[in-house]
């Protein structure tokens, strides 16, 4: 047994091992702490040996879990030391006790400054460690400069400038606003090009974290990764020691692969296919061995490779099989392959368009769910969970729950939340919906989170069609003897809510739901006991006529509890019991409750925010941001009953739209109707009709058929014959006019796509157009479907995009033609630069026979998108409404001629438009306050205000103040609310001939928006 | 300290036969048993596994090399050793050098180093101690 050459030091550690229990072991530990405090005391008599062991004995109490709160100075003095042996000790214990932050590093700054940039070696070493583990931001401001020199001298050896690259990576990481790495693009090149392999291993961490922040700054330095690679994969040209295994050290080939999948593509053809031959040979080339560590290190070098075919969106063919070897790989004895199988395949899954593929491996994965090793089983689900889709939801979803009853507890939560989440996002009909999530509560009610009761709540108030199903459900678990609370809560509610609908059914009278839901009561805690009284009021209240025994029944309990100490209970009571005497007017008070405003699910922000923060963010990560996956693409569908949904929230979330219709007003017809439809039969400059089109489009809200009522508009089939009037907005180009008519009414569709995220943007005999959209702050990515219904080829398909100045957008490319009966996909990217109502216009024309179609479309990249609903409390409002303090950033207006709605339609529109509308901000109840932000890439996340006055007395004007922290965007969101309010777009009458008066002519212009701002 | 508490409870309890990856608050623990010792090292969620996996048994076997086949003892009389060697290993949590055999030439040039200031020292006092006799 080596000694560690310091006697006190080892008689310590034998005394610690021989303590025969814990007690023991503290009061050994206490006297030496005692011992060593003292012996620090008067440190005049303090031999710098003596000061080397009582520091290592410190670090040796540390170890062992012991807190050790002084002496710390006493370490970091020994890095002044002018000999090796304490140096290095003060160094080590230095770096081992103190974090970046503490105060004490501050003293050693320049000590650690003048060993670095001093002559000796060794000292520079230890420096360099100490500061590559735990230097903080005041290292990195006085150091950095000074570690760079030393990775690039040429007079440092190896030992030095290794260690200097990855000290800088650390500072780098850290503060990447400190260190200065303007220009260093050249000297990683150079040291790409590094034969000693500890420094290129450094140098190759180092650059992973350079190009993970930005990669456009280090193009130069992907060709030579890629020689890199080869020399290591191919070649095998490394010295001896560098192998492990027999293999080319899998280290740097890891963090090569790593670094090239920071870079978006990699476009020289001859470096693009030698990539790809060296990943093939790895993907190829490995074979499962004996040696479990040969076998660990070419499978790390294996699974890197798959990554980094899968980020560089490899052929078809190439992306198969790396499928095919992960399927292999999930049913393989040995448990870590086993494992990453698992998670790559759910990595494969958030970039690319093997989800099909991998569906085939369902089954074996629903095995890994049952693995003996949990870490395995989590992977199963995670994959589960990433593969679901409207397809497989049912499966997969009643797999879980009849796994939830076997889990360990563990995993319960987690699988009870997924399983909530994916019946939210694909469940194939409410009720199967409602059926999930009570299931889930009865099997795992302690780990259902309140979050997920509340959510199905919400889906009942909302869904008058699932209310009486819910109800009976609801009553059908509560005749179990035993349930779990949240099922009473939950149970509670809804028959409160809506059990009188079922009343006529036997078992439903209100006394006998009073009386199960009674049963419960003895076995609940405080926090159910409020639900409980709630639904007795309302089963009182729905009692009609009124029973008095029942009516006795539950005044006793309202009595009973008025004098609860819990002071939320007894307020119930009490007000309930006074309320249930009044007869009448109960029934206003504890009528059924309003209809929730859309917000997203709870649940799934919760899922999102659960993602932590890594070191460098992950070029996966990275790239699933830029790029919509198709996962979600295939989740967007339309909901069951027939109600356009807004995407963001599922296809269970269904928009209520205020249902204000034509003849509610008839009297505004005249008066909005200029803002109705102008077509042209006749052919035209091209421009004329971006005029006529967007002449219609004042208002951005559909009129109500397009928005609530009618499906139709939504679906992709085909409606009835056109009529002229619908034509709006289609100008033929051809020769015979009207020989192509759209079907459906263009201006109809763009609004509702401007209120929801999919749909059918355009319709003709021969094409249809379809839009998927995703908005993510001030980005937006839009699919645009283009299906050809016919059975003959279209050509000469062109797509331009008249963007804005205010949008910048990407359009993919177009294919010149379009294979019978195929549709074609084109992604859109678009990024808001800055607030504007300015609208984008699809110039999209194609050849169909001898006949030439030409349309502009509306795109509905529009303000509203960028907005993202948010509530504030009172706390948060005031301070930020009353710092707005006047013009420009705050605006106020009289408006006039406003479209009469009843206050709740009013709320309902502006959460509709994702304007959340906080109600109870605003004590005078004719207000409403809302509050959104809104995103673009000058103002960021911009938190905005409003507040609407209303007359009760004349519902046609109201006051409307709008406040942000950009004067810009006060104003356009301040015109975009009005011209919600004002205009009505009315359906388009059928017999107006062409009504509006041509617009002048204007100069056919390539920029709409100087066309729209000649217009507005 | 308390992380290490917590991770022993659900590394420990783990038997033979499963995987050498554990996911912790949001990150993953790749740990490795040699007889009754444990290696761990926590990676973020996207790091390779495998890798860091083998990292930990290229640490054993230059440990192993420096000490002679090393033992739970060894390690625990001569921590500041280990530490030693980890910082010719890693740095910044990231690899530095993979040569077996030029960390163990860097690590026995620092115990020289050592040796020859002891010997100074040592030389140093026999002089000061006959000069003060």
């Amino acid at each position: 047994m080596a000694l560690s050459g310091m006697r006190g030091l080892s008689v310590f550690i034998s005394d610690v091992r021989n303590c025969q229990n814990k007690e023991q072991e503290r009061l050994r530990v206490d006297k030496e702490l005692g011992n060593v405090r003292t012996r620090f005391k008067n440190e005049k008599g303090l031999s710098p040996y003596e000061k080397k062991k009582y520091v290592w004995k410190m670090l040796y109490i540390y170890m062992l879990g012991y807190d050790v709160d002084f002496g710390h100075m006493e370490a970091v003095s020994l890095i002044s030391a002018p000999k090796y042996p304490e140096k290095q000790v003060g160094y080590i214990v230095t770096a081992c006790l103190l974090n970046e932050n503490h105060d004490f590093l501050r003293l050693a700054i320049n000590t650690v400054r003048n060993d670095i940039i001093g002559r000796n070696e060794t000292f520079q070493c230890l420096a360099l460690t100490l500061v590559g583990n735990i230097g903080g931001r005041e290292f990195a401001e006085s150091l950095a400069a000074d570690v760079q020199k030393l990775l690039i001298s040429s007079s440092c050896r190896p030992l030095v400038r290794k260690k200097a690259a990855l000290c800088l990576l650390r500072l780098y990481r850290k503060n990447p606003d400190v260190v200065n790495v303007d220009g260093w693009a050249d000297r990683m090149a150079q040291l790409l090009d590094e034969r000693d392999l500890g420094v290129l291993t450094s140098s190759m961490s180092l650059l992973v974290a350079l190009v993970s922040n930005n990669h456009e700054a280090y193009w130069s330095c992907l060709p030579k990764c890629v020689k890199t690679l080869e020399r290591l994969a191919r070649n095998q040209d490394i010295p001896q020691e560098y192998t492990y295994y027999g293999i080319p050290s899998p280290w740097l080939q890891v963090k090569t692969m790593r670094a090239l999948q920071y870079f978006p593509t990699v476009e020289d053809p001859n470096t693009r296919r030698s990539l790809f031959e060296v990943l093939q040979r790895i993907l190829m080339g490995t074979d499962v061995v004996k040696n479990v560590n040969k076998n660990n290190a070419s499978h790390a070098v294996l699974f890197e490779a798959l990554a980094l075919v899968m980020h560089l969106d490899a052929e078809k063919e190439m992306m198969s099989q790396c499928v095919a070897l992960l399927g292999k790989f999930i049913a393989v004895r040995e448990p870590n392959i086993r494992y990453l199988g698992l998670e790559n395949m759910t990595r494969m899954l958030m970039v690319t368009d093997v989800q099909d593929i991998i569906k085939r491996h369902q089954a074996q994965i629903i095995t890994s769910l049952k693995d003996p090793d949990i870490s395995i089983r989590r992977r199963a689900l995670d994959l589960l969970y990433g593969m679901c889709d409207v397809s497989n939801a049912k499966d997969i979803v009643e797999e879980l729950l009849q796994y939830l009853s076997s889990a360990d507890f563990a995993m319960r939560e987690e699988l009870s939340l997924k399983a909530a989440i994916l019946a939210e996002k694909f469940a194939p009909d409410l009720s199967w919906y409602v059926d999930v999530i009570l299931q889930l509560i009865d099997k795992a009610g302690d780990f259902v989170s309140d979050d997920i009761w509340f959510r199905v709540v919400q889906f009942v108030t909302n869904n008058e069609d699932l209310q009486s199903y819910a109800a009976a459900k609801a009553r059908e678990y509560l005749n179990k003897p035993a349930i779990h609370e949240t099922m009473v809560k939950v149970s509670a509610y809804i028959l409160g809510e809506y059990g009188h609908l079922l009343a006529r059914r036997p078992g439903y009278s209100p006394k006998e739901l009073f009386t199960i839901i009674h049963e419960k009561h003895p076995t609940v805690s405080t926090s159910t006991i409020p639900i409980l009284l709630s639904s007795y009021a309302k089963i009182l209240m729905h009692t009609q006529p009124p029973e008095p025994e029942l009516q006795n029944q539950i005044w006793t309990i309202f009595n009973k509890y008025e004098s609860c100490i819990d002071v939320e209970i007894q307020q119930r009571a009490a007000e309930y019991f006074a309320l249930s005497r009044k007869g009448a007017s109960l029934m206003d008070i504890l009528a059924e409750m309003p209809k929730f405003p859309e917000r997203q699910s709870a649940l799934i922000r919760k899922a999102e925010d659960a993602e932590v923060d890594t070191a460098e963010q992950s070029a996966i990560k990275l790239r699933a941001q830029q790029q919509m996956s198709t996962a979600l693409v295939v989740t967007d569908q339309r909901p069951p009953n027939g109600m356009p949904a807004q995407p963001s929230i599922g296809p269970l979330s269904l928009v209520k739209v205020p249902s204000e219709t034509v003849d509610s007003n008839p009297g505004d017809q005249g008066l909005t109707h200029p803002n109705g439809v102008v077509y042209k039969e006749d052919p035209q400059p091209p421009s004329q009709d971006i005029i006529g089109d967007l002449l219609g489009t004042l208002s951005i809200e559909g009129p109500p058929g397009a928005v609530a009522q009618s499906p139709q508009s939504a679906t992709y089939e085909a409606e009835g014959a056109p009529s002229a009037a619908d034509a709006a907005a289609l100008v033929p180009v051809g020769e015979e006019s009207g020989s192509v008519q759209p079907i459906g009414n263009i201006n109809e569709r763009f609004y509702a796509l401007c209120l929801k995220d999919s749909g059918v943007l355009y319709e003709d005999p021969n094409i249809q157009i379809g839009i998927k959209a995703e908005w993510r702050a001030h980005q937006g990515r839009l699919v645009l479907f283009l299906g050809n219904k016919n059975t003959a080829s279209l050509g000469s398909v062109q797509a331009l995009i008249l963007p804005p100045t205010h949008l910048k957008m990407e359009l993919s490319l177009v294919p010149e033609t379009i294979p019978p009966r195929a549709q074609v996909q084109c992604p859109l990217e678009v990024m808001n630069l800055r607030p504007s109502r300015d609208v984008a216009v699809l110039d999209f024309s194609y050849k169909f026979g001898p006949t030439m179609v030409n349309v502009k479309l509306r795109l509905p990249a529009v303000l509203n998108k960028f907005l993202q609903p948010i509530t504030v409390s009172p706390e948060e409002f005031f301070p930020q409404w009353r710092s707005l303090s006047g013009p420009p950033l705050k605006l106020q207006e009289v408006v006039r001629g406003v479209r009469p709605l009843p206050l709740p339609e009013m709320a309902n529109l502006f959460n509709t438009y994702r304007l959340t509308v906080c109600p109870g901000l605003d004590p005078n109840p004719n207000n409403l306050v809302a509050s959104t932000t809104f995103y673009s890439e000058t103002t960021r996340a911009m938190l905005c205000l409003v507040r609407i006055e209303t007359d009760p007395a004349d519902r046609t004007q109201l006051r409307m103040t709008v406040a942000s922290g950009d004067p810009t965007l006060t104003f356009e969101l301040k015109e975009f609310i009005k011209e919600q309010l004002v205009s009505i777009p009315t359906a388009p009458q059928r017999p107006q001939g062409p009504a509006a008066p041509p617009p002048p002519v204007a100069p056919a212009s390539q920029d709409p928006g100087a066309l729209l701002a000649g217009l507005l | 300290e308390k992380a290490i508490r917590e991770l022993s409870g659900v590394i420990l309890s783990r038997g033979p036969k499963l995987c050498n990856f554990v996911d912790w608050k949001g990150h993953k623990v790749v740990y490795k048993r040699y007889a009754s010792l444990y290696f761990c090292i926590c990676i973020d969620e996207e790091d390779n596994e495998l890798e860091a996996l083998e990292v930990i048994h290229h640490f054993v076997e230059i440990l192993d090399r420096y000490f002679g086949s090393v033992c739970e003892l060894d390690l625990i009389f001569n921590f500041h050793k280990a530490y030693y060697i980890l910082d010719e290993l890693l740095i910044a949590g990231e690899l530095q050098e993979s040569s077996k055999r030029t960390i163990a030439k860097l690590i026995s040039a620092q115990d020289n180093l050592v040796e020859v200031a002891k010997e100074e020292a040592s030389s140093l006092s026999n002089i000061i101690a006959q000069a003060t006799k």
